[in-house]
């Protein structure tokens, strides 16, 4: 836990001073609800329709994440020091999964009630506790499959490419998951609750996934 | 790629490898650093047989290689501070060493803003941070000026009582630190050798 402690401290003071991960995730956040109110034409959307346009929001949002979370290690040989270290080497992955989990909490603490302003018709309160709910566990999906394909990814040079072509398709489920789960909190006169079902879905989600992601990351970091 | 290359570096005793770009002196410090996998042959650092045992020779090495291994936006303190806490040494052991490298008023400056000569003696204080028993060194000297040449000498020296693989393109340098000279030409040992006996055609011809 202390090498973990150790990673994400690192990861936050680099963001902190470089201020290029979080700013460009929640500025492609906002542009997309804009693009999103004109494109629909429509002032205000709600239900399936708003929960799609959230998820698939965020989830692009996040791909920016993604994509930059082991460049560091990379380009400033982050990855060969911290191979040295006598430490266990699935630390990288939970530091690295956990910074891009607060990243992802940060975007939606600001792009959530963005949203909320910009394009849902139903007043966002009553579905909050709900909503976080299940954005909370799909940002558990998309910092464990984030983390994991950022780390294969970083070790190509098409690593812009690599993230999207294996992460999407990865993450469709979990996708399906948040946009099912957070419909019914976001229609008019919605539900204060989320389908269990698809919250359990989630849930059972992160707990493979996590727990496949632990078990094969050892050998991402072989050279 | 290295091939048929065979030898033994007794413990506390110093190792030169020579050899033009390319030559493979990088591959064969990557591998003792556990940071690459050899496809065949044997390996041991410290008698332990590497890729396998790997975990067991990791904090007993420290590597200088041509990359610092330090992040840009981050001080020289903070660097060394983050490495610490990875290896379990403690936070004065830092302090030590900036003073030792004469790095103390410039240790808050990110590192991207640092000439080349003070990142490389930020890196040479990474290196030993954790007073590593086996010390493998790319080039260790490049970038450093003749005072600074002197400060890290304690460190990265004979005098470190480590047992030490340096690479070199200054052949005359290395020799004179070196108990065992080792010359390589496109992966391969050209000669295998203590210093007094090296043949200087031989160093000549490396470089051709």
């Amino acid at each position: 836990m202390k090498t973990v402690l150790t990673i994400l401290r690192k990861d936050l003071l680099l963001e902190l001073r470089g201020f290029e991960t979080l700013p460009a995730m929640i500025l492609f956040a906002i542009v997309t609800f804009v693009i999103f109110h004109f494109g629909l034409n429509q002032d205000t959307i709600d239900g399936q329709l708003a929960a799609g346009v959230l998820t698939v929001t965020l989830l692009f949002a996040a791909m920016l994440g993604i994509n930059r979370l082991f460049v560091a290690e990379r380009e400033q040989g982050g990855f060969d020091a911290f191979l040295l270290a006598p430490v266990d080497r699935s630390a990288l992955l939970v530091a690295k999964a956990l910074a891009l989990f607060l990243f992802l909490v940060v975007l939606e603490v600001i792009a959530v009630p963005a949203f909320g302003l910009l394009l849902l018709g139903p007043s966002l309160g009553h579905a909050l506790p709900g909503l976080i709910a299940v954005l909370a566990l799909g940002d558990v999906a998309l910092a464990v499959i984030g983390t994991l394909v950022s780390a294969i990814a970083v070790q190509t040079r098409a690593r812009d490419l690599i993230g999207p072509i294996i992460g999407l398709p990865l993450l469709l489920p979990a996708l399906i998951g948040m946009a099912r789960g957070a419909g019914p909190l976001l229609a008019a006169h919605g539900s204060s609750s989320p389908p269990g079902r698809w919250v359990a879905i989630l849930a059972l989600y992160d707990v493979v996934f996590a727990l496949l992601s632990y078990a094969v990351f050892d050998f991402l970091l072989e050279d | 790629m290295l091939r048929d290359v065979s030898l033994q570096v007794p413990a506390g005793s110093t190792l030169a490898v020579l050899g033009r770009n390319g030559a493979g002196k990088s591959t064969l410090l990557r591998i003792l650093a556990t940071l690459l996998r050899p496809h065949a042959g044997e390996v041991l650092v410290f008698g332990e047989a590497l890729p396998r045992r790997g975990f067991a020779v990791r904090g007993r090495l420290g590597l200088l290689a041509h990359d610092p291994l330090l992040y840009r936006d981050l001080s020289g303190r903070e660097n060394l501070s983050y490495h610490a806490r990875l290896h379990g040494v403690a936070p004065e052991r830092v302090e030590e060493l900036l003073d030792a490298v004469g790095m103390r008023e410039r240790a808050d400056d990110p590192v991207r803003l640092l000439s080349r000569g003070l990142v490389q003696r930020l890196a040479v204080c990474r290196t030993v941070l954790h007073g590593p028993s086996l010390l493998l060194l790319d080039e260790p000297l490049a970038n450093l000026d003749p005072a600074a040449t002197e400060l890290v000498g304690p460190l990265i020296g004979r005098d470190s009582g480590a047992t030490r693989v340096l690479t070199s393109h200054d052949p005359q340098a290395a020799l004179a630190e070196a108990d065992v000279v080792l010359g390589l030409e496109d992966g391969r040992a050209a000669f295998l050798t203590s210093p007094d006996e090296v043949n200087p055609a031989a160093v000549k011809r490396l470089y051709v």
